[in-house]
């Protein structure tokens, strides 16, 4: 049976004005329960620094310290956090650390100076992170082994440069960066440097359409392509952005340690995707935030400052790593099925 | 009916998720050896009621009698134990593994421990694919190279080779051809004459007066009506138990005079080898395009190919006169196509995103000056959209995955309006939509075409084309085989034209 009928005409088609709870309440709710409990634990971590060793812990110097560690990683995971919140994963990323710090250290680059290690870093960087991109984007490779096989390479590459030995900076102006006299209101710029690309890197994920178009390629690939956004590109774009974070990371590591080393950003790889998924980055694509990424560095650098304060080895930190990975993954899914 | 205790006797089942109710005390009774059909709307409580049977949810109150005595079904396992076994709409088979190793799977004969692989396996298959009337299915092929009905036919030999006395059945022929449903409809007479009983869900009516010999229907959580009889219950009163009101197919009226100017979307000579054949066909602007045909006539891929996401062997898309670069979405959405996909979930919708970024993500750089986003703008025109279609809730920031099927599609529909697109290609609009909520996206879709869009249309449900479309063509494997406009053509005529020649006829 068919019948026909006119058709109803509602929806009046202009747009009224907001009712309901303003959108900015609607969407945080998850997302700030979750930076609340990260940042809970954080505060929680701080007291027990406090009252273990009063002293040491809270002492202006070592909390610098612990922050300045966090900027070399916290660097990383930026770039880290995008690549899987796309639905890809960045195994290169300490390797491309150790490879950017060692040709930007080496005595032909060290003639050019700052701008000539600067410069060197990051086209390291970036071009590592090209590379991971065609593969990917182009060549149509699994992001595991694509960058699996540039973790290999740029290993490889990097021992092959320093012959195993320490590359020592002789740049006086690079050395000085990490000086207490180039301290600005008594913050590190590397620390800035960290804040800067996390703000950078917030604005870029929430704000631009980059952003939005990374997480609809990690939420549905297929249906961003129907849509009309360009998947491959953009997963270049991602890759490329990733290397480039290396890039920065590893200039502040050169500043940091004074010389490049192969053995530079061992296992980043594995921190910045714990501190990525601790933060409740979806390791499936689709969801994450550059806040609890951020968070998720600062607790575990956190940890092991406390853990080396009490004079813990190194095993009972990974243990403690471990345990906070599983346990907060545990509590988000319990958060989460409880909204 | 001998006085014994029913099979299966299901009673006050109630279970609750966070935010929803969704069973509300459902009782449900099946007797050895029927067909009892459940009907009901998405969200009615169909998916939760079988997995309760099924095991894979506990109930929060109610009791289940099996064979008069009570029991608990705490898992899969123990549910198929008893006995009842269930074949989901999605089938879960493993793609990488045999035939014979997918229906053995979970409790593969074992010699010493070991998994004995090779001739009795596959010989046990073989009987059971033979008795479901299928034994040209190789045991030992990977079930990922079989077709949606061969898929199917396996999850149903995996049923059977455990002692079954239940089958739930969740939308089996939505996937299958008129012969393939011939063949199930068979496969379920042959195991209710053994005694086997059958839960049968389905959204075609016409399939549960074939076979049924009970419904009950479930609404908000409810049963509405229990073991009415199928044949006997007039499909009227049914519909209206599942809606709650008298609906039947309602479509809009078409326009007085048929729509004229240049063709906005014009297919020359469209071929893709094996799917369809020199294809041509034109759209004009306010016109609505139908393309009926049978699983397997290429309606689907016909689209695809237009819209450029598979890239034509041969053939011209025009849009407004001017070619499309072949095998380029982007070129497609830039020229002003848009594309409303079949699988809308796995297609079209980003889950985890709220309806304002999943109706923008096609027209950011509308709202975006140098990358950077006007998000006040973006909610603004996503609102704008959004009521132009009345979707409901009236909420941008609503997350997706909770809207209704029919509102989720119109998210999809408000995307491309919200693009500006010219034409629109609809792929199964309807599909895993309220049969309430049907006659609203009818609506919708022939204001869109008033207002000057050019769609085309294919859908599997034949009254579906000829109701709502001005102009249809007809697919047979790949190639048209009669175009008329709608009002000349009826449901019998495109039935005979589909079929014509084929095997099933």
């Amino acid at each position: 049976m068919t019948q026909h009928v006119s058709p109803p005409r509602d929806g009046t088609g202009k747009a009224a004005p907001v009712d309901g709870p303003p959108a900015w309440r609607v969407q945080l709710g998850r997302a700030d329960v979750r930076t609340l409990t990260l940042l809970g634990v954080l505060a929680a971590l701080v007291l027990i620094g406090g009252i273990t060793q009063p002293d040491s812990f809270l002492d202006t110097r070592n909390l610098q310290l612990v922050l300045t560690q966090a900027s070399v990683i916290g660097v990383v995971t930026v770039g880290m956090t995008f690549v899987i919140i796309s639905g890809g994963i960045d195994l290169s990323v300490g390797a491309i650390v150790a490879l950017a710090s060692v040709w930007a250290t080496t005595v032909a680059t060290q003639e050019f100076g700052f701008a000539g290690i600067l410069f060197t870093a990051i086209v390291v960087g970036v071009g590592c992170g090209l590379v991971n991109g065609v593969l990917i984007a182009f060549g149509q490779m699994v992001p595991f082994i694509a960058t699996l096989a540039m973790l290999a390479s740029a290993r490889g590459l990097a021992l092959q440069i320093t012959d195993g030995r320490t590359q020592v900076v002789t740049v006086p102006s690079v050395l000085d960066l990490g000086e207490r006299d180039s301290y600005i209101l008594g913050i590190p710029p590397l620390v800035l440097v960290f804040a800067a690309v996390t703000v950078i890197g917030w604005l870029v994920l929430n704000r631009t359409t980059f952003g939005r178009r990374t997480v609809a390629v990690g939420g549905n690939a297929e249906a961003a392509r129907l849509a009309g956004i360009d998947v491959r590109r953009q997963r270049l774009y991602l890759y490329l952005l990733s290397g480039l974070c290396c890039g920065i990371a590893a200039f502040l590591l050169i500043v940091l340690a004074g010389s490049g080393q192969n053995t530079n950003g061992n296992l980043y790889e594995l921190d910045a995707i714990a501190a990525a998924i601790i933060g409740g980055t979806l390791l499936t694509g689709g969801r994450g935030t550059i806040v609890g990424s951020v968070l998720g560095v600062l607790i575990f650098t956190t940890i092991t400052n406390i853990f080396a304060l009490n004079n813990l080895q190194t095993d009972v930190q990974q243990i403690a790593k471990g345990a906070i990975i599983v346990a907060a993954v545990l509590v988000q899914r319990r958060t989460a099925s409880t909204h | 009916m001998a006085p014994e205790p029913p099979l299966l006797s299901m009673s006050g089942i109630t279970k609750s998720f966070p935010g929803v109710r969704a069973l509300d005390g459902v009782d449900l009774d099946v007797q050895a050896g029927e067909v009892h059909c459940l009907l009901g709307q998405n969200g009615a409580g169909k998916s939760t009621l079988i997995k309760v049977l099924a095991g894979a949810h506990q109930p929060d109150t109610g009791t289940i009698r099996w064979r008069g005595e009570d029991v608990t079904l705490r898992s899969p396992i123990a549910a198929m134990r008893l006995g009842i076994a269930t074949i989901y709409q999605e089938l879960d088979l493993v793609e990488h593994m045999s035939v014979a190793e997918n229906v053995h799977l979970g409790h593969e004969p074992t010699a010493g421990g070991f998994v004995v692989r090779g001739r009795a396996a596959k010989e046990s298959t073989a009987q059971l694919l033979k008795r479901l009337g299928h034994p040209e299915v190789d045991p030992g092929r990977l079930v990922g190279e079989l077709s949606a009905a061969q898929q199917q036919i396996v999850s149903m030999a995996r049923a059977l080779s455990h002692e079954v006395r239940l089958i739930v059945m969740d939308e089996p022929s939505a996937a299958l051809d008129p012969d393939e449903v011939d063949n199930l409809f068979r496969i379920v007479a042959d195991l209710t004459a053994e005694g086997v009983a059958v839960v049968y869900i389905s959204h075609r009516l016409e399939e549960i007066r074939r076979i049924g010999d009970r419904v009950t229907v479930l609404k908000d959580g409810r049963a509405v009506a229990g073991g009415l009889p199928a044949e006997s219950t007039p499909t009227r009163d049914v519909v209206a138990l599942m809606t709650g009101r008298n609906v039947e197919y309602v479509f809009p009226q078409r326009p007085a005079a048929p729509p004229e100017g240049e063709p906005v979307l014009s297919v020359k000579g469209l071929s893709r080898q094996g799917e369809f054949d020199t294809l041509d066909l034109e759209v004009r602007p306010g016109e609505i395009v139908g393309l009926a045909g049978l699983v397997g006539s290429g309606r689907s891929e016909i689209l695809e190919t237009i819209y450029g996401a598979r890239r034509a062997s041969t053939g011209q898309v025009l849009v407004e006169g001017r070619p499309l670069r072949p095998g380029s979405v982007r070129a497609a959405v830039r020229a002003g196509l848009g594309l409303a996909p079949e699988e809308r979930k796995a297609q079209a919708l980003l889950m985890l995103e709220s309806v304002t970024r999943n109706v923008s993500v096609s027209a950011m750089s509308r709202f975006s000056r140098g990358g950077w986003l006007d998000r006040g703008a973006e909610l603004e025109a996503a609102r704008a959209a959004t009521r132009e279609l009345s979707l409901r809730p009236d909420n941008p920031s609503a997350p997706v995955r909770t809207l209704s099927g029919g509102n989720q599609q119109k998210a999809v529909l408000a995307r491309w309006l919200l693009r500006g697109c010219k034409v629109l290609l609809l792929d199964e609009p309807t599909r895993g939509v309220d049969v309430g909520a049907r006659a609203e996206l009818y609506a919708v879709i022939r204001r869109l075409a008033d207002e000057g869009l050019a769609v085309l249309l294919v859908s599997s449900e034949v009254p579906e084309v000829l109701g709502l479309a001005d102009r249809v063509l007809v697919l047979r494997e790949g190639r048209v085989v009669h175009e008329a406009p709608a009002r000349e053509l009826d449901e019998h005529r495109v039935l005979d034209l589909v079929m014509e020649g084929s095997p099933a006829s």
